[in-house]
């Protein structure tokens, strides 16, 4: 069923040493059937659920402090305790939409073990008297479509989804949902708007979580897809074991997609909380340094929404409390690093373009203001800066994500405000503003040279690029 | 014809697996750019009455995602990625690369109708930087010659890519016998039979 053009073997994916609890099926050639999967372990996670009561499989997932891996990084099992008792029906809806700049897992996880998605969502259905779920695949993902629909119909054929599984009272359905080019639809309110065949906008909140308000106005759970992926192997070895993997706050491993100038950018599965930027980055186990030549200059640690980081930051750990006190996240796990060749006035243009083409228009200062900051940048790089732009920049920042700056001082330079504060329903805006400022912050000299063409733009500019 | 026999067959079935056939909105406008390549009029039409919504909503919501196309586009549509990791690897050369190879702008489709040049966004394959997808299927790590080669590969019909519209070769699809039943909100408002009898077991 491989469509040509597809590279044969999980791209991307770097097979590095330590403990492999989700790819570890992407050695396999054949790894996304359930021949493969069944031969490897596969739904024995169910099997182990199902002897539990699901009271027994909702506290496994709580104290395996099992925490989400789309973004926010919430306790998987604390989000499940927030379905209202008895207001059924309960829906699970699977995000599946990954689109954060830099992101790259759950669509290595959709395609190389779709088995693995299913069941994780399957334990999750029974622990919690879910009786439908619908997996939304991001619409540009026609290999992840095609392999979790092909996963699906051999599933239901072996009686492991659908009426009565496993010959079981157990039984739910799961409804593969498409997307079809909108990034916004990540955010878990907005992918609900589109489930239910609207555009997708974000709600406004409260209610801030859908197991309170949700799909059809029923409660519902929102999950990442890496998150329903660690179920089957916490069913199987247990809370104990799974705590027995990264720092005592973050337990089990975690997908890192580190992607920019490095020799060995990949994919790779590492413990987390206790493994540093620094390993990851430099170690020969992982990404074996910045190319050749050149040195780090400055990095994303969370995806295209988080503010950047550089060298001092290094030997944080990827644990979320440390990197968000430092001013950052560690969000989708996509890690982008770029060397002393980079223009940082042009990096931080290409993140605001993104964010200006993907607002929804909901909210006035992120529709407004992240199409201002992209001009203002795009002038900026084009010699036509202005002597006041970037107070400018940083004024408009300041409407869509209040901060300290532009006036407060903190360091002797304005302070990016994180977690951000914002001005609109939803994180999209303020995530514009945090390339800005902290590019402003660190290399405002480059801003200003460009400004006083100093600098002139060697770069080739793409032609007839719009937002 | 909005959609062909065989297409309406499929709506129907995609239709009676979600609690509101609303929800069936953009699998079946998938459907219908598959059948045509891109959204017809008609065939917005006739989604609109399989899913109780107006033709003006239909349209609507299509166009707040990108994938939809309201006309017609090359059979092969090509997104390359300039997104941050791409662009530290040279998207934006190869994007202008692109522009030159094809005699088009960003947005254009060349003069034998066969490729529709996009600027992308972020197509997770970051690692694999700079990327492209032609009909939503990967290049990664592209070199100005790779692009070119990629062009006469389309061009000569080399490839076995199907046209624009198409997505996954292969469609999900429940055996009546096999399916657990939709859960409309307004039914089904006891707590389900495992839930209660294992707590039940639990609780005694």
């Amino acid at each position: 069923m491989q469509a040509d053009g597809y590279l044969a073997h999980a791209p991307g994916y770097v097979l590095n040493e330590g403990p492999k609890l989700i790819t570890g099926r992407f050695v396999h050639e054949d790894s996304f059937t359930l021949e493969r999967y069944r031969a490897t372990g596969g739904y024995e996670g169910l099997r182990a659920a199902l002897e539990m009561t699901p009271a027994e499989v909702h506290d496994e997932v709580r104290a395996a402090t099992l925490l989400g891996r789309g973004g926010a990084g919430f306790p998987a099992g604390v989000k499940w305790g927030f379905l209202p008792p008895g207001k059924h029906p309960y829906y699970l809806v699977v995000n599946g939409d990954e689109s954060e700049p830099g992101t790259y897992k759950d669509r290595l996880l959709m395609e190389r073990d779709p088995h693995q998605l299913i069941e994780g969502c399957l334990i999750a259905c029974y622990a919690l008297g879910l009786r439908q779920c619908f997996l939304y695949v991001r619409g540009e993902m026609a290999l992840a479509q095609e392999r979790i629909a092909a996963a699906l119909n051999d599933a239901y054929a072996a009686g492991l989804v659908g009426r009565e599984i496993c010959g079981t009272d157990f039984s739910v359905d799961i409804v593969m949902a498409w997307g079809a080019g909108a990034y916004i639809v990540g955010e878990e309110t907005a992918l609900i708007e589109s489930l239910e065949g609207r555009r997708g906008m974000p709600r406004l909140k409260p209610p801030y979580f859908p197991a309170a308000v949700g799909l059809y106005g029923q409660p519902t759970i929102v999950n990442n897809v890496e998150t329903l992926s660690n179920l089957p192997w916490l069913m199987v070895n247990g809370s104990q074991a799974y705590k027995g993997f990264g720092s005592e706050s973050s337990p089990g491993t975690r997908m890192f997609a580190v992607s920019g100038h490095l020799r060995r950018p990949g994919v790779y599965e590492v413990e987390h909380g206790v493994t540093t930027f620094r390993d990851l980055i430099y170690g020969e186990n992982f990404c074996g340094g910045i190319r050749d030549g050149h040195e780090l200059k400055m990095f994303i640690p969370g995806g295209g929404s988080a503010p950047w980081f550089f060298a001092e930051h290094l030997d944080l750990p990827l644990e979320a409390r440390p990197v968000g006190a430092a001013g950052s996240m560690l969000g989708s796990g996509a890690i982008v690093i770029m060397d002393d060749t980079t223009d940082a006035v042009r990096a931080a243009w290409r993140v605001v373009k993104f964010f200006a083409r993907e607002s929804c228009g909901k909210c006035t200062p992120c529709r407004e203001g992240t199409t201002w900051l992209e001009q203002i940048l795009r002038r900026i790089l084009d010699g036509e800066g202005r002597p006041s732009d970037i107070d400018l920049l940083l004024d408009i920042g300041d409407n869509i994500s209040p901060g300290p700056y532009p006036a407060a001082a903190h360091n002797g330079q304005e302070a990016v405000p994180f977690p951000p504060r914002q001005t609109t329903i939803c994180p999209l805006g303020p995530s514009a503003v945090a390339p800005v400022v902290s590019t402003i912050r660190r290399f405002r000299q480059e801003y200003e040279d460009k400004i006083t063409r100093q600098d002139p733009i060697r770069i080739p500019v793409a032609a007839g690029a719009a937002p | 014809m909005s959609l062909s026999e065989a297409n309406e067959a499929l709506a129907a079935e995609i239709i009676g697996w979600f609690p509101r056939p609303r929800s069936a909105l953009i699998p079946l406008l998938h459907l219908a750019q598959e059948q045509d390549g891109y959204l017809t009029d008609d065939a917005m039409r006739r989604v609109a009455e399989l899913v109780g919504a107006t033709p003006a909503e239909v349209k609507g919501t299509a166009g707040f995602y990108e994938m939809f196309r309201f006309e017609p586009v090359g059979s092969y549509m090509v997104n390359v990625c300039t997104n941050i990791s791409c662009l530290l690897w040279g998207g934006e050369e190869l994007l202008d690369h692109a522009c030159e190879t094809l005699g088009v702008e960003v947005g254009g489709t060349t003069d034998d109708g066969m490729i529709t040049l996009e600027e992308a966004e972020c197509i997770a394959a970051c690692t694999e930087a700079p990327c492209l997808q032609v009909n939503y299927r990967y290049r990664g790590r592209v070199t100005p010659d790779d692009f070119d080669r990629l062009v006469d590969d389309l061009r000569a019909g080399r490839l076995d890519i199907p046209r624009h519209g198409a997505l996954s070769a292969v469609r999900q699809s429940i055996p009546a016998e096999r399916l657990a039943g939709v859960v409309p909100p307004e039914q089904a408002r006891a707590a389900p039979v495992w839930l209660e009898r294992n707590s039940v077991e639990a609780a005694s």
